[in-house]
């Protein structure tokens, strides 16, 4: 009943990763999608202010007496000024010919409407943002194409960055660390009904096989169905082997009774000593027959009835006494006594039908392996924990055998000549445990077997 | 390589100077392991307490200080960036120039408010307004003027006294009187009225405020306009005779900045020689050891407010617009 289950996975465990494993892919995509978003607005008001310098710049340009002169405003670099005091680099050309500023200034192509290009560029070992524009004038004989590049470094824009991906990664973290409290409490909710089922049916009784009836999630119901359904196949099937069982008993048993009176009854009627030989090795063999049929079902009622036990309170002694009366006539027959020691009354929470079964087998054992005219003793002891010894008078058990032969079908090498299905230990001792008890087999230092049977 | 230099430097006014510098000193031990280049616009009187105060520490240091014109400071170091260690100037439109264009490096180390440094570069270490400079002889009985509009008035007034006895910088020689007159010429009209009377007057133009100094003390001089103040107060000889007008129409107030050279050799002493600058101008100190006026706060009480150090700064170093400025300043002052 307790063996380990396959376990393979868990649900709570795969839920609370796919739930905080899709946190954290969304909190690092919103991590990079705003950062993003964020450095291109941040661009774009360094594109802004540089457009307005180089705007303010191109309008100064005027043409006095066919020279281009560019009374630039002292606005036209103030705006500039930056938190991190970015360098500003800047070009003015006519045509062809630098007139003032970095010569060796990257400059964009820009058309001559004076709308603004931007580029970003490196210069003088510093990645700067350009902004480029141009504007014609026109002369008296001359076209000049004036164009005017504002260049700036990135320091604080780098610096505004940092700060944004600071702030946007401590927002994701945050989101993170939410969403896993989230993803736990979502896991437990959810796994709850499933706990609740387990603990509602480990706690039923023995024989509850009814189907579960507190309402279940919908996911869970075809579960429980079927939960149910093999329930109620389990209890059809238990009833049914019950009724089996004793069905059985009844068959094999009323028969083999028949055929050994016929046998006895035969063997009065024969005269020739070899037909009495042969017919009383058939009673002996039908005699086999019918112990090992009876100890076969015993054995298979037992293991049914383990699982289900029907406990009542009980004393030991008394159940004891009874055993002893029902198997004197035996022990008669083999000038066997069989005493009973006990203080008292010892009452136990067993069952009955079982506990019988279990003591008769050893009693039988003992009375099958103890020579004539000897003493089988049960003695019955209350503390420190209840249990019967049965001693007997007998072989005794061979010692280096005496772990094993608890085991179904096993028997000790010295009982070859006694008729034995080697079941008799094996329901003590299933019976034993059944009960939460143990059985031990020893040999007495005077001689003889003894079977201690502990409750 | 820059050893070699610094000896042929130190030979060449054996030899007939090569550079000529308007002074040039040694301080520190002849046997120094390191020596400091540093290229100054700053009287070595105003400086050497600084210095010699900085090498007390620092046994194996000295330091070469050589002194030359703001315009000239320029050109010598974009010339040759890597014989010069720390450069210091008063110009702080060229120095915030030559800091833009990678001539320094950032000083980690140092931590200065916002208004008092460029890109952790570029260092200033002294607040010092313009000033108009009165020898006392030509106001004797009247006011004197405390405004550029009362000087036009005052000047107008009496053109007998300040013909051929006014001065003040040749913007086309000084870049510091290049930044005074361009920071003049944004703040007020003002400015060019005064450059036309003055021409009226037929001014004379100087390279420095020392030399204005000397004329004023002389009597040449009644007027210098936009002499630096602290000039005049360094020296003890010239209070009774001359009085420093700050003009309270508005004020136009520079600060001396310095940086490290990104092609030092030395880049931890220079580092080290330019964060004792700040620290002994913006710490307490003794006015009488250290004569260099202080760094005070963007706006003092009198609401002075400094030039700001920025991208600004470039636009009439801008050649179109020197040419401009040049050309209107010579008509309204070489008449």
């Amino acid at each position: 009943m307790s063996d380990t289950v396959n376990v393979a996975g868990s649900l709570r465990a795969r839920l609370a990763l796919t739930l905080i494993g899709s946190a954290a892919a969304i909190a690092v995509l919103l991590f990079f999608v705003v950062r993003t978003y964020a450095a291109q607005i941040a661009q774009s008001g360094q594109d802004n202010i540089l457009e307005a310098s180089v705007t303010s710049i191109l309008d100064a340009a005027t043409l006095r007496d066919g020279d281009v002169e560019v009374d630039f405003p002292y606005v036209a670099f103030s705006m500039l000024n930056t938190e991190a005091d970015d360098r500003v680099f800047y070009a003015i050309w006519q045509d062809e010919t630098l007139l003032s500023g970095y010569e060796l200034l990257p400059v964009a192509d820009a058309p001559d409407g004076g709308e603004i290009v931007h580029v970003s560029a490196q210069f003088d070992g510093a990645s700067v943002r350009v902004a480029t524009a141009a504007r014609i004038l026109v002369g008296a004989n001359a076209r000049n194409r004036v164009t005017v590049s504002v260049a700036q470094t990135q320091d604080a824009l780098a610096g505004t960055l940092n700060k944004i991906s600071r702030n946007v990664g401590l927002i994701g973290a945050g989101f993170f660390a939410l969403s896993v409290l989230v993803a736990s409490w979502a896991t437990n909710t959810t796994i709850r009904p499933l706990e609740r089922l387990t603990h509602s049916i480990t706690r039923r009784g023995p024989k509850d096989l009814s189907p579960v009836a507190r309402p279940v999630p919908l996911e869970m119901a075809p579960f429980v169905t079927s939960l149910n359904s093999f329930m109620a196949r389990l209890d059809t099937s238990l009833k049914q082997s019950e009724d089996f069982i004793a069905e059985a008993a009844h068959r094999v048993r009323t028969p083999l009774a028949t055929v050994r009176s016929h046998a006895e009854a035969t063997l009065q009627r024969v005269e020739r000593e070899d037909n009495r030989q042969a017919l009383r090795s058939m009673v002996r063999a039908i005699d086999e027959s019918s112990r090992a049929a009876g100890q076969l079902l015993d054995h298979a009622m037992i293991t049914f009835r383990a699982d289900h036990l029907e406990t009542e309170p009980l004393d030991l002694v008394e159940l004891v006494d009874d055993l002893v009366t029902r198997l004197a006539p035996v022990a008669e027959m083999k000038d066997i006594a069989l005493t009973v020691v006990s203080e008292g009354v010892v009452m136990v929470e067993a069952d009955s039908i079982l506990l019988q079964n279990a003591l008769r087998n050893l009693v039988e054992n003992a009375l099958k392996y103890a020579p004539g005219e000897s003493e089988i003793t049960l003695e019955v002891f209350a503390t420190p924990q209840p249990r019967v010894e049965v001693r007997d008078e007998g072989p005794g058990f061979p010692p280096d055998q005496i772990q094993g032969l608890a085991a179904r079908f096993s028997r000790g090498e010295n009982a070859k000549d006694t008729i034995g299905s080697g079941l008799g230990l094996t329901i003590a001792q299933d019976v034993a445990t059944a009960h939460g008890g143990e059985m031990t087999l020893t040999n007495l230092p005077e001689g003889g077997a003894c079977v201690t049977f502990l409750l | 390589m820059r050893y070699i230099f610094a000896l042929i430097a130190w030979l060449c006014p054996l030899m007939g100077a090569a550079e000529e510098w308007e002074d040039q000193n040694a301080f520190g031990p002849a046997a120094a392991t390191t020596t400091l280049r540093v290229l100054s616009s700053t009287d070595t009187a105003l400086f050497a307490p600084i210095i010699e105060d900085f090498l007390r520490s620092r046994p194996a240091v000295s330091v070469e200080y050589l002194v030359t014109g703001t315009a000239q400071i320029d050109e010598v170091f974009r010339a040759a960036p890597d014989e010069f260690d720390v450069v210091i100037s008063s110009a702080m439109d060229l120095q915030l120039k030559l800091v833009n264009d990678g001539y320094s490096v950032p000083i980690e180390t140092l931590s200065q408010p916002d208004w008092a440094q460029w890109r952790n570069s570029l260092f200033a270490f002294t607040t010092e307004p313009a000033t108009i400079v009165i020898n006392r002889v030509a106001f004797a009985p009247e006011a004197v003027p405390q405004t550029r509009q009362e000087l036009i008035a005052a000047m107008r007034a009496r053109p007998e006294v300040f013909r051929g006895k006014v001065g003040t910088y040749d913007v086309r020689k000084s870049g510091l009187g290049y930044l005074f007159a361009t920071q003049d010429a944004r703040a007020s009209e003002t400015f060019w009225r005064l450059m036309e009377v003055m021409g009226g007057l037929d001014a004379r133009l100087y390279c420095c405020s020392g030399e204005m100094i000397d004329d004023l003390v002389s009597g040449d001089l009644m007027v210098a306009y936009n002499v630096l103040g602290s000039y005049v107060a360094a020296r003890e000889d010239v209070a009774e005779t001359l009085e420093i007008v700050l003009p309270s129409d508005f004020p136009t107030t520079m600060m001396r900045t310095a940086f490290v050279s990104s092609r030092t050799d030395v880049e931890a002493e220079a580092a080290a020689f330019v964060r004792h600058l700040v620290e002994v101008q913006t710490g307490p100190r003794n006015p009488d050891v250290f004569p260099l006026p202080p760094l005070s706060a963007a706006v003092d009480s009198a609401g002075q407010a400094v030039i700001s150090l920025g991208p600004a700064l470039m636009t009439y170093l801008d050649p179109l617009k020197r040419k401009r400025f040049i050309k209107e300043w010579s008509s309204a002052v070489i008449q």
